[in-house]
């Protein structure tokens, strides 16, 4: 990483000189990197002519930030590391006692999630809760369910997929059709979305047995823009780029309803006072049990001779057919099973949006699902929870950050610099840790005792 | 004392591409046998043993295994026939540990007899059991090769195929390995059909060798006719191992 520029020299230099001479460089680059891209900015005046706005005031301040930074990380940050690398090498191996919080992680989060909104309410009561619910809870909670519904197929299987939100769409869809112009439940939809996106999975993994790696990641993107350029065009079904409005909400098992005109809405019959926040709540818990559905499920097959073989063929898949396994049935039910989940997080989606539209299958979808896939860790459920915690919730929190806009002008809108969080998010991971945040795979086959396999005994970047 | 044909493989030609890869090539395998192919690099050894298993297919000839045609099969049929293998490069599924391995190896019977067998295979490679939640990527050539056979036996197999189980390997652990393939074959009777380089251990551990050169089958004998063979000899043993 450190540019040493003379090795005599930083031999004798005492790290404040290093940083001080590294600083400079680092200041230097910054200017020459930014003089045009910060400094000047093109713009339009009131008659529409082509001006230059000079903004030499914050060129210097990142040139200043950079230069700082550089000399704090070289002259302090560096050495501590150093230092502490080297007491850790001295210090005897001890493998720590897994302390309360880490062994009861599983328990402890779905305790969490589970009282979440309770908490919520209490503390910014019904109407404050939309928010904090609907933005991030469920926000969230989609997402979480559609990256592990993803990671069959690509952290299990090992198929890169990068066409995953078409089965979303697919879910979506067959719900708000289904439901808008037949008027039937989300209970008899979400199984049947889930079928059709499955059915789709299976159309799609035909054509794509023979392929591997890059080929079947532009073959599954290919599929995924065919989906969506079929939900556009094919108007007299879909409505085209308007979408489908008017989707039903979902009833609490066709006993309640959420509809403030039925005469069974939630709060005539339960007596309380009329808020949309039920909804809300209510809709939490349903993606929070369907995505507890999908991790069971993952889990459950992960043990059994399916999720094994699909474990197998992402390691060897000529190995895999030595050993009678056949590779044809064992992608195809990955690839169904994965679409199967993405359908029921595509109903879902439909329910709480009421509306759908090709906008929302964009490819950008499939490549947040991925990465969050990739930054959990491969194959790691909760890896991939907290990976899609940190970066839908960050992404959530940006819209939230008003006082940017003191610092960086009134114009300053924090939503669109999420793509530029992602990336930082993802650089930032691979640095630290190339496998995701859990990057150890938990054995399913245990002779007495339970020991997992921490990452730092397999070679880095393999799998 | 030779049994029945169990493997039989009749003017089998195969191709990559354009290329033949072997030309008309006969060997049979009887039952309770150890069968070697030795040969030189290219020669056409593992083709032949991928052949047996259906990628790529034969273009002519037939390969039957105990009575019945399996050379149109894909390869996970062939594999439920019982036909195992330890293949070229082991091929072990590196994220799994030595057990997943094992189980992977007993999927035709879904785990029936898995206890049982893991505790033969244990038996036979010992050093397998003190690696047993190691990941499969961690072990060292020798036990990679140890979980590879390994692998193959949880099925069962009425015939094991070799791929040079000794590439790569220190003199005692390759001795290991071939001391444990007799042990299989004395005691179980299983049919071992093995392919390698290591000409000398090879054929003093077989029933009967064949010689392949250039796609052909050139010499076959009894494992001690080709190590006393003048040609065998010059070929492949004179100068390596004594």
């Amino acid at each position: 990483m450190a540019v040493t520029v003379n090795p005599e020299r930083d031999a004798v230099a005492t790290p404040i000189q290093r940083a001080l001479r590294e600083a400079f460089y680092a200041g230097a680059i910054a200017l020459g990197l930014f003089v045009l891209f910060i400094g000047l900015r093109t713009d339009q005046n009131m008659s529409n002519e082509l001006i230059l706005v000079q903004r030499w005031g914050l060129l210097a301040g990142v040139v200043i930030a950079t230069a700082v930074g550089r000399f704090l990380y070289v002259g302090f940050a560096q050495p501590a590391m150093q230092r502490a690398k080297e007491d850790k090498a001295k210090a005897p191996a001890v493998v720590a006692e897994a302390g309360f919080v880490r062994r009861n992680f599983t328990k402890i989060g779905i305790g969490a999630l589970l009282l979440y909104p309770i908490v919520i309410v209490l503390l910014v009561g019904f109407q404050g809760s939309l928010k904090w619910v609907d933005n991030f809870g469920i926000q969230i909670l989609i997402y979480v369910m559609l990256a592990w519904g993803l990671n069959i197929v690509v952290g299990l299987a090992g198929l890169l997929d990068l066409g995953y939100v078409a089965f979303y769409a697919v879910g979506a869809y067959a719900y708000a059709l289904l439901g808008t112009h037949y008027g039937l439940s989300f209970w008899i939809l979400l199984p049947a979305a889930g079928c059709m996106a499955a059915f789709w999975g299976v159309l799609l993994g035909f054509p794509v047995l023979r392929l591997r790696g890059d080929y079947l990641a532009i073959v599954t993107l290919a599929f995924g823009e065919i989906i969506r350029l079929v939900l556009i065009n094919w108007r007299e079904v879909t409505n085209g780029s308007a979408g489908i409005s008017g989707i039903p909400k979902v009833s609490f098992f066709g006993l309640m309803s959420f509809n403030v005109s039925d005469p069974n809405y939630i709060a005539k019959v339960l007596g309380i006072a009329q808020s949309g926040a039920y909804y809300k709540i209510f809709l939490y818990y349903l993606i929070l049990a369907l995505c507890l559905l999908t991790a069971f499920v993952t889990i459950r097959l992960r043990r059994l001779p399916v999720g094994r073989a699909w474990e197998a063929l992402r390691e060897d898949e000529i190995a895999c057919r030595s050993l009678g396994i056949n590779t044809t049935t064992t992608k195809l039910t990955a690839f169904a099973t994965g679409a199967m989940f993405g359908g029921f997080a595509g109903s879902f989606f439909a329910a709480r949006q009421g509306f759908v539209s090709p906008e929302s299958f964009v490819f950008l979808e499939s490549a947040i699902i991925l990465a969050i896939v990739v930054l959990g860790g491969m194959g790691s459920l909760v890896g991939i929870a907290i990976a899609a915690l940190v970066m839908i919730g960050g992404t959530e929190i940006l819209r939230e950050l008003d006082f940017l806009k003191a610092v960086f002008g009134p114009d300053f809108t924090p939503e669109l610099y999420r793509m530029l969080l992602f990336g930082m998010a993802m650089v930032i991971v691979m640095l630290w840790k190339p496998r995701g945040f859990v990057g150890s795979r938990e054995p399913t086959a245990f002779l007495k005792e339970r020991r997992a396999v921490s990452s730092s005994f397999t070679k880095e970047g393999h799998g | 004392m030779a049994g029945t044909t169990l493997l039989d493989i009749k003017g089998v030609q195969t191709y990559y591409g354009n290329i033949r890869a072997l030309n008309g090539v006969d060997v049979t395998v009887n039952q309770g046998e150890i069968v070697a192919l030795i040969g030189a690099n290219g020669a056409g050894k593992s083709t032949l043993m991928m052949t047996i298993f259906g990628a790529p297919r034969a273009r002519a000839g037939t390969i039957t295994f105990a009575g019945t045609d399996i050379t149109q099969l894909p390869t996970h049929e062939i594999a439920r026939m019982r036909i195992a293998q330890s293949p070229e490069g082991r091929r072990i599924f590196p994220r799994m540990t030595v057990m997943e391995n094992l189980q992977m190896g007993a999927s035709l019977d879904n785990l029936k007899h898995y206890d049982e067998d893991v505790e033969k295979v244990f038996a036979l490679f010992p050093r397998l059991k003190e690696r047993i939640s190691q990941r499969g990527g961690t072990l060292s050539g020798g036990e990679q090769q140890m979980l590879s056979i390994g692998r193959a036996l949880m099925a069962r197999p009425k015939l094991l195929l070799l791929d040079e189980p000794s590439l790569g390997l220190a003199p005692l652990i390759v001795k290991q390995i071939f001391d444990a393939i007799r042990e299989l074959n004395r005691t179980q009777g299983l049919t071992v059909f093995l392919v390698e380089q290591n000409a000398f251990g090879a054929l003093k551990l077989a029933t009967r060798g064949y010689v392949m050169v250039n796609g052909n089958v050139t010499m076959s004998g009894t494992g001690k006719e080709l190590l006393a063979n003048p040609e065998v000899r010059a070929a492949y043993l004179e100068g390596g191992h004594h």
